[in-house]
């Protein structure tokens, strides 16, 4: 074995997979498992464990998965983390635990993502659960929002003995890794559901179709439902658009339309809900929304070009899902820019109008700014677009909710590290707080903030 | 899960449904809707409140069958239940809140609405029936076969008009001919709320803006989940782009682009057509023999 380099994965066939929505990754093996967490030095000041924004205690899990205590290994991380399954696979590892691993100095750094979900895989096969708590401290806590962030929130309040009620607008739980995150990366009743469920077996009560601010408001739910203490999580929907010419067209979509079509109403399967099967299809767009977008078109029979007005060298997606895209063909377009939007007289888009770009100097974020490069405009056929081009919170809460403060890109403001926001009594934090982020930082942020709660009612919390 | 209180059929593919719905009922205003969803893997419909009792728990949906999903609907029955119904969604009506009532009581009101329109208008009227407002309204189907409400209507409106295209019952023509016809007589409005299909709101609109009438008309674009996360519910209003679930669905009915949204709501018309005639004729009927899209 060359300890420089990965126990490899197994993958399904690129021109397999190109053609259904079952999971690309298919995990490791237990003795793949214990092979990789043999490469893990066990380094007295773990650098991996500062990279986690959750700081799972990394070598002592992998330490137990090299012994093949598996169980301890998955107590290990569940100190830590509320939803293993998931952050092992959705993470973007390489510039968080992974990136800092010092394995991968001279070679390839530990699989850590991999064995955390091997870890939370097999736990979940022998139906290991975390315990809900003896007693209830009987203090009533509102949830809003069953993303990482509420049910991370929910489950570590719930385990502290509260009395906790998730109040989620859609008809399922999950957030975006059940109505974004596609089936090929995130297997929904496999994974989220179960999840989701081992939140609820720890007593936290899940009341769908409640849109907080119309069914009901926060300050009904302190004043009139009993509710002591409110957690915000309600995430960043709100889809942008370009406000090119030809938007409006059809067969233009938001990526979150099109992801919601095929994942949370399953459109892939031919049920009700019906989806655009374009021949052609561009997505506009560079992370793992754009990604995952057109990797769902691909698999429902298109033709797929990702137009990014950066290189590859800047693409925001996570590496691993880059390099599945182009392995299953999707096609990039880089340093381009979509200008217009062509429809033909019916309103349905026949083409797209680009404009080529090269970097010039950094901008603020200190990556290089894409220029258009005059008169390089071109026209691609294509029947449809779907704008990946990110999202911001909703301000259905902020607006119906007496002195709680927004910033002026619509994120709730918040004090402290614990999600304390302006209006007594009310935490936030994930994507609703940060403007779309990952998973993991919601996770933290529901952590941070169940910590808040827990100080506001006066517990003695680290 | 939502309880099915009452079924009744009103007209000719109408239904009326009365439906517990305690998370809706609580702070529903008219102008507002639901979406309803049956079974696990149901589409998500939007539908208006039509009529709500806020101590029973309870709202009035009524529908049309235009598609698989409603059609689908259509065949529950009274105990059976809805496995989501999610609301109140958009904005109430503007003039049924209780914060504008000085300004509407000087307002002179008209209602214009065509078919299952009707249903949305209705708890609007009554909404201001209970506050002391009579308005005039002016409810058309294509034929007699199609009209409901009718005396529902009457109990909370003083001067009602109904119309037939065909001239099977009431005024013979269209809504637009009726108020016309009334504005010809000498009456005179400066409010006009228009709900129905979106053509018969579009020549409203043509007419309303040619008499000086400011007019409000209630928008059915297609929509997904309803809270602004998707966009598929998007629509021109005076140049801008706006959310008709979280805008709307009200809107000012001379901004709106209507062709741009008639288009729109073609989107799905071959696959929506599919999935009907695999509804309605069995496995046989995919849509693939090129007959039929
Ligand atoms: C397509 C896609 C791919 C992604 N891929 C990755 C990835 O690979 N790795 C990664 O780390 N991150 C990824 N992300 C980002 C990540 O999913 C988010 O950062 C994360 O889900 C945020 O969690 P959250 O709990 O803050 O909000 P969300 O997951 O958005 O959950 C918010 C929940 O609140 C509900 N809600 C909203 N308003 C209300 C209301 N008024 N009342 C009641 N409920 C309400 C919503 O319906 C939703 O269920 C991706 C995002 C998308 C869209
Ligand atoms: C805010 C809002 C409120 C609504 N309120 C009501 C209501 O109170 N009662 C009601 O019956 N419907 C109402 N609708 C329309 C209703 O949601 C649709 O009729 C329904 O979704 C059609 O579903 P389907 O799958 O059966 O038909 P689909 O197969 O989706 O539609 C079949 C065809 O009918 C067309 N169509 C869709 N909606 C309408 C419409 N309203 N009128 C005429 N043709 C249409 C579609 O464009 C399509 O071509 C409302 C829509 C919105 C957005
Ligand atoms: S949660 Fe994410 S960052 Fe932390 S160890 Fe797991 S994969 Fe790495
Ligand atoms: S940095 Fe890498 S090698 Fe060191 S403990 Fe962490 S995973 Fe193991
Ligand atoms: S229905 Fe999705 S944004 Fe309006």
């Amino acid at each position: 074995m060359d300890m420089m380099k990965r126990t490899p994965i197994a993958e399904q066939d690129p021109k397999v997979r190109a053609t259904n929505f079952d999971e690309v990754c298919l995990g490791y093996t237990e003795d793949e498992a214990v092979e990789e967490a043999g490469r893990c030095l066990n380094c007295k000041n773990p650098r991996c464990v500062g990279g986690c924004p959750v700081s799972i205690n990394i070598p002592a899990f992998i330490q137990e998965v090299k012994n093949r205590n598996f169980e301890k290994a998955y107590e290990i991380i569940s100190e830590s983390s509320a939803l293993p399954a998931v952050c092992g696979r959705v993470c973007p590892q390489e510039s968080q635990c992974e990136g800092v691993c010092v394995r991968g100095i001279k070679g390839e750094a530990v699989a850590i993502g991999k064995l955390e979900r091997f870890v939370a895989d097999w736990a979940r096969k022998n139906g290991i659960k975390p315990k809900a708590p003896e007693t209830k401290n009987g203090h009533k806590v509102a949830v809003i929002g069953a993303g990482p962030s509420g049910l991370t929130c929910a489950g570590d309040l719930a385990k502290a003995g509260y009395d906790v009620t998730i109040f989620e607008a859609l008809h399922k739980a999950g957030g975006v890794l059940v109505y974004g995150i596609p089936e090929f990366r995130l297997p929904k009743d496999e994974v989220v559901a179960k999840e989701v469920e081992n939140v609820k077996g720890l007593g936290v009560k899940i009341d769908t179709d409640v849109i907080v601010g119309k069914s009901v408001t926060i300050d009904e739910l302190m004043n009139e439902k009993g509710f002591e203490a409110v957690f915000i999580g309600s995430g960043a929907g709100l889809p942008r658009f370009m406000g090119i010419p030809g938007e409006q067209a059809n067969g233009v979509f938001s990526a979150n339309e099109y992801l919601t079509r095929n994942n949370l109403m399953k459109a892939y399967k031919d049920l009700d809900t019906p989806i655009h099967h374009g021949k052609k299809v561009v997505v506009v767009g560079g992370g793992n929304v754009a990604m995952d977008s057109a990797r769902t078109a691909l698999r429902l029979g298109a033709e797929v070009h990702i137009v990014y007005r950066r290189s590859m060298a800047e693409l925001p997606a996570r590496k691993e899902e880059v390099h599945h895209a182009e392995e299953e063909g999707i096609i990039f377009d880089l340093l381009q820019n979509p200008v217009e939007i062509l429809t033909n007289e019916d309103g349905d888009v026949c083409g797209i109008k680009l404009i080529r770009m090269e970097l010039g100097e950094p901008d603020a974020s200190g990556r290089r700014r894409p220029v258009e490069i005059p008169g390089s405009e071109y026209d691609i056929d294509c029947d449809t677009v779907i704008m990946a081009l990110g999202t911001s919170p909703n301000p259905l809460i902020s607006s119906t909710t007496e002195g709680l403060e927004t910033n002026k890109r619509g994120c709730i403001v918040s004090e402290d590290d614990f999600g304390a926001t302006t209006k007594k009594g009310v935490y936030a934090g994930g994507d609703a707080v940060t403007g779309a982020a990952t998973v993991i930082l919601a996770m933290g942020a529901g952590k941070a903030a169940a910590k808040g709660i827990r100080k506001y009612f006066g517990e003695d919390v680290a | 899960m939502f309880e099915i209180v009452k079924k009744e059929l009103l007209a000719d593919k109408i239904y009326q449904m009365d439906v517990k719905a305690p998370n809706v009922t609580a702070r529903c205003l008219p102008g507002q809707f639901v979406i309803v969803k049956d079974g696990e893997d149901g589409e998500r419909i939007p539908l208006t409140i039509c009529d709500y009792d806020r101590e029973k728990e309870i709202i009035t949906i009524v529908f049309q069958t235009v598609g698989a999903s409603t059609e689908k609907m259509a065949l529950l029955n009274e105990g059976d239940s809805f496995t989501d119904v999610v609301g109140p969604l958009g904005c109430p009506s503007l003039l049924c809140e209780e914060k504008n009532l000085e300004e509407t009581k000087k307002k002179k009101i008209v209602f214009i609405a065509g078919g299952v329109g009707t249903a949305p208008v209705y708890p609007q009227v009554k909404w201001l029936k209970e506050h002391g407002i009579s308005s005039t309204v002016i409810m058309g189907s294509r034929n007699k076969d199609l009209l409901f409400f009718t005396d529902k209507m009457a109990e909370v409106c003083d001067d009602l008009h109904i119309t037939t295209d065909d001239g099977s019952f009431g005024f013979h023509g269209m809504g637009t001919d009726q108020l016309k016809a009334l504005w010809d007589e000498g009456q005179r409005f400066d409010h006009c709320v228009a709900i129905g299909p979106m053509i018969m709101m579009k020549f409203v609109c043509k007419l309303t803006k040619e008499l000086g009438i400011h007019t409000v008309v209630s928008m059915n674009p297609i929509m997904v989940d309803g809270t602004g996360m998707c966009g598929a519910c998007r629509l021109i209003v005076g140049g801008e782009v706006k959310f008709a679930c979280v805008d709307g669905p009200e809107f000012d009915g001379h901004l709106v682009d209507f062709d741009l949204a008639m288009k729109r709501a073609r989107q799905y018309k071959t696959e929506e057509g599919r999935k009907k005639l695999e509804f309605e004729e069995g496995a046989t009927h995919h849509g693939g023999c090129g007959q039929c899209s």
